[in-house]
């Protein structure tokens, strides 16, 4: 068997479409799964039980449960609860949220625990508000703790998008099968695929790594 | 300055503080002693509402610390405190660790307050140290880099809980210098502290504590030459043995 590339040429702009439906899906999940992760965790530091057992109840259930499963429930959840059809993209997405704002949401949480809790008593003794406290004090520590978290997970909601396969939308997983299947070059195609995903996703994590090991100087 | 008034309080079923009863004037000097897991640390940081209280009063400058309705913000402003594990941010030059709350709080310029933060810092002897973050000082320089940024809110009082536990013996000095300096200078301070040399020289009042309560209360001299208490008398052998 020789393997011909010239398919991968040929089907760029199918490539490079996918790849840029994956690119929004992964920022837009993002953007939404850590505003929603740091809410999240603002609730399970909360000292109301309710608040708190409610954010890790929430956790809990979106941590226990396959993201596969939370795609397809919100694709057939939504449009019953709001009664009109919402769209492929838009229940991803929801989904993508719902779902890493849960893992996120610990990630951050881990990150303001990690700050001695003298670090906030010596802010509240020199007569700050709790709020400036957590704002100029315990956040900037608890931010530099969280950044190599916080960009493994991205890095694993980025693999984590090509499960909207399963409902149909044309990101670089599914156009990459759909190449593979029309042009029978099987094996060229997936190749492709996997050095793709291979080359961002461990070239990110070389960055994380360096980030991780500058800020622990 | 400072009035306990029977202060109780309880981690969950355990009582850690039994009806305190204490008073600091305001100049004075008291230095607060007793067997770790007595409650000295529990009982000093009740006097700023670091740590709630189920049973009693406190008042600190006229203001009753577990009144719903005191702003304990504003009271902190201007009470000092200096804990055993320094708590510098250390993401923070030594200048803003010094300037950030006279700034924040008392809305000082940043021009006034990074003036006095070289003030503060040439009087706790650390003169040109102000652009360093606290990792790169010793302990010794960390706590000293405290002192001065509480003196930064021009407090009333300052409480020291453990000032110098957590440093190596060759940096107590520089430290118990720094505070003896202030004692002299007529700063109201509460010291919970292990250093028997530093209350016999510089405290007005020694405070004996042992599970949860205060035992012996007393002018340093007579608690040293003559302890009431058997408590006291072992717990004095133990720390002076060496």
């Amino acid at each position: 068997m020789t393997l011909d590339f010239s398919i991968i040429l040929e089907a760029w702009p199918a490539f490079l479409s996918g790849m840029g439906l994956t690119l929004k899906l992964l920022v837009l999940s993002l953007i939404g799964a850590i505003a929603l992760g740091t809410g999240l965790a603002a609730m399970r530091l909360s000292p109301n039980w309710f608040v708190s057992t409610f954010a890790s109840s929430y956790v809990n259930l979106f941590r226990t449960v396959p993201l596969i499963m939370a795609i397809f429930w919100f694709y057939f959840l939504i449009p019953l609860l709001i009664g009109r059809p919402v769209g492929a993209l838009t229940s991803a997405l929801v989904a993508l949220i719902f779902f890493e704002g849960a893992f996120f949401s610990e990630i951050i949480r881990s990150g303001i625990q990690a700050v001695p809790r003298g670090q906030f008593a010596a802010g509240l003794a020199t007569g700050l508000r709790p709020r400036m406290v957590m704002q100029s004090i315990v956040l900037p520590q608890a931010f530099r703790a969280m950044i190599p978290g916080l960009l493994t997970q991205s890095i694993i909601v980025f693999q984590a998008t090509s499960l909207v396969y399963v409902v149909g939308l044309s990101d670089f997983m599914t156009t990459t099968v759909r190449i593979a299947n029309g042009s029978g070059r099987i094996v060229e195609v997936y190749l492709f695929c996997a050095a793709t995903y291979f080359v961002l996703s461990y070239g990110a994590s070389v960055v994380a790594r360096y980030l991780e090991r500058r800020l622990n100087r | 300055m400072i009035a306990l008034q029977n202060v109780s309080k309880w981690y969950g079923p355990t009582q850690v503080l039994r009806e305190c009863t204490l008073s600091v004037a305001r100049g004075e000097v008291v230095v607060v002693c007793g067997p770790s897991g007595s409650g000295k640390s529990t009982l000093i940081k009740t006097m700023n509402g670091l740590e709630p209280i189920q049973h009693g009063e406190i008042v600190v400058d006229g203001v009753k610390v577990n009144d719903p309705k005191t702003d304990i913000c504003a009271l902190r402003a201007h009470i000092g405190m200096v804990f055993q594990s320094f708590e510098l941010y250390p993401h923070m030059s030594v200048r803003n660790n010094i300037a950030l709350a006279p700034i924040k709080v008392l809305r000082r310029s940043e021009t006034e307050a990074y003036k006095r933060t070289e003030a503060l810092l040439k009087r706790v002897g650390l003169e040109g140290h102000a652009d360093k973050y606290p990792a790169q000082l010793s302990g010794g320089q960390q706590q000293r880099v405290a002192i001065a940024r509480s003196l930064a809110m021009d407090p009333k009082a300052i409480l020291f809980d453990e000032p110098t536990s957590a440093l190596d013996p060759e940096m107590i000095n520089e430290v118990l210098e720094v505070m003896t300096q202030l004692a002299g200078e007529g700063m109201t301070m509460v010291v919970v502290s292990h250093e028997m040399g530093f209350a016999k020289s510089v405290a007005n009042r020694v405070i004996f504590m042992d599970a949860g309560e205060i035992v012996e209360d007393r002018p340093s001299g007579e608690f040293f030459s003559a302890p009431q208490t058997d408590r006291a008398q072992q717990f004095l052998a133990k720390v002076l043995h060496h």
